[in-house]
């Protein structure tokens, strides 16, 4: 499960089969890597009812009633468990939120005890986060037939839920009056070799079918084989943002590095900086995507993060809709076990 | 199977109208302009949209998409979900006339009740249906029906949004409406 094959685009388990039922529906979300078009597209279209959920007073609708999420969080992260949390909430699920640090897996209690006892417990997903590139596959493989995973971040491997709230961002905000991916220029800035969100949203944009996409950043910081994910690869950030229609900022994962990757934050700001002069060189409707948390003054100005053509709050704000969609799928997929053919359901 | 050109369907929904007219009259005698209609995605739009034509509705049309208010979930997960709901009016204190295609079982007017009472307290809601089919499995019936059958349980009741033809068709295993 050690997955220190940093330098591949795609480090970590592929197995996609296993997201799947035997009828194609959703079961786990662990990766966008393998997901057909259609599929990504349905996660798109069902989180759009959902933000039209989202938008009315009363945010809740009773689809996951009676069931239970467990947040299994084995590396921090306030703002993806939390909106997690609100989307279980939302769909009027019962949230429970494991705190791994303090709980029995410290006192020595193995992964798959910890799982064996909430599945006990009768939870029915779990949303898990941690170091290592596969932790959520490797769940998947040993969990009992009605439990679903989503991964919410596991090593630099994926982190699917991240990518798809982007992709809807991008959908909402650029994707009107006819234009599509394909018609836009995309720009991805920063330290992209660290970086699962990097790679799931690589995997999403081409399945999607985006115009084009330019990675930026210094060759330390991107993966040795980015060509092959079909990408320009620029190392000048004012050649790559000319002209691009999205501009997606990446945070510098200064917690991750062990040397020798860059002289020092202050010069990586002079480089890669997002400064709104920089800015003027990307389409003049452009708009800035940050997956947080923001280091202002390191990969982006502070009046560029918080300026007209940012986007970063509403990031936030879809990515709640988008984890109650793949939430609300994965659940269905994982309940129906292919007893498609109700004929007194809801009919008529 | 049987079949009901668009001739007998518009005469249904005259019926529909001069029914829900005379029903809404008592409510209130000045005029019903003010009352609201919500069609029942997919099949219950296309009605809606003629009879908030016939009664010169002033308020727009709203639309409920009720994926994630139906009971089957757990047995056949989530059903590919066509746009959002829209209610582009205040539902508190509102009449509002739901309407439908076909009325069946039940479950999805149920459904969309409980949809409706999640944006707001309606003051009354009457269900406006073009055809009412025996074999309901909840209390609820149409207020108005422009045709009441009694079918088979394997068939289906099907209006072409584009001809307004009504055909009754057999059903392949799993098809619902």
């Amino acid at each position: 499960m050690r997955g220190n094959d940093i330098n591949r685009p795609s480090a970590g388990p592929t197995a996609h089969n296993i997201q799947l039922t035997d009828e194609g529906k959703l079961r786990h979300f662990l990766t966008v890597e393998g997901l057909k078009k259609a599929t990504l597209t349905e996660i798109l279209d069902t989180a759009e009812n959902f933000a039209g959920v989202d938008e009315r007073d009363l945010r809740k609708v009773p689809l996951l009633r009676g069931k239970t999420v467990a947040n299994l969080f084995f590396e921090n992260s306030t703002r993806t468990r939390t909106t997690f949390e609100l989307a279980a909430k939302r769909l009027s699920a019962d949230v429970l939120n494991i705190n791994i640090a303090t709980s029995a897996t410290a006192k020595g209690e193995s992964l798959l005890d910890t799982l064996h006892n909430l599945q006990a417990m009768h939870c029915d997903m779990f949303v898990v986060r941690h170091a290592q590139s596969g932790a959520a596959h490797f769940i998947a493989r040993h969990v009992e037939p009605h439990v679903s995973i989503v991964n919410a971040g596991d090593g630099q491997h994926a982190h699917p839920t991240q990518a798809m709230l982007d992709m809807f961002t991008i959908r909402r905000e650029k994707c009107n009056n006819g234009v599509g991916f394909h018609d836009l220029r995309f720009a991805i800035v920063g330290d992209l070799l660290h970086s699962r969100v990097f790679r799931s949203q690589i995997h999403a944009l081409n399945t999607l079918g985006a115009g084009e996409v330019r990675v930026i950043g210094p060759k330390t910081l991107l993966p040795i084989d980015v060509e092959q994910l079909g990408v320009r690869v620029h190392t000048n950030l004012d050649q790559g943002l000319k002209d691009v229609d999205v501009v997606i900022m990446m945070r510098l994962q200064r917690e991750r590095m062990q040397g020798g990757f860059l002289p020092s934050a202050g010069e990586y700001f002079t480089e890669y900086g997002l400064t709104p002069e920089r800015l003027k060189l990307a389409h003049p409707e452009a708009i800035v995507m940050h997956p947080g948390p923001t280091n202002r003054g390191v990969e982006i100005e502070a009046s560029v993060a918080d300026g007209a053509q940012s986007v970063i709050l509403q990031q936030v704000t879809y990515g709640i809709a988008v984890r109650m969609a793949v939430m609300s799928m994965a659940l269905g997929g994982a309940g129906s076990g292919g007893a498609g053919s109700g004929g007194t359901g809801a009919s008529a | 199977m049987q079949t009901a050109d668009a001739a007998t369907v518009n005469s249904w929904l005259d019926t529909m109208a001069t029914d829900l007219q005379s029903l809404l009259h008592p409510i209130n005698p000045s005029g019903h302009d003010d009352i609201a209609m919500i069609g029942v995605q997919s099949g219950g739009i296309k009605i809606a949209e003629i009879l908030h034509q016939k009664l010169q509705l002033t308020q727009p049309l709203g639309s409920l998409n009720i994926a994630f208010y139906r009971d089957d979930f757990s047995r056949i997960g989530l059903h590919p979900t066509v746009t959002p709901s829209a209610l582009p009016f205040d539902v508190e204190n509102q009449t509002i006339i739901l309407v439908d295609d076909v009325l069946y079982s039940g479950r999805t007017i149920r459904a969309a009740m409980n949809e409706i009472f999640d944006y707001g307290r309606p003051s009354r809601i009457i269900l406006a249906v073009l055809v009412e089919r025996k074999g309901h499995e909840l209390p609820i019936r149409a207020d108005v029906a422009g045709q009441r059958m009694a079918l088979e349980s394997d068939v289906q009741v099907k209006l072409d949004d584009a001809t307004l033809e009504l055909n009754v068709l057999q059903s392949t295993a799993g098809a619902t409406a």
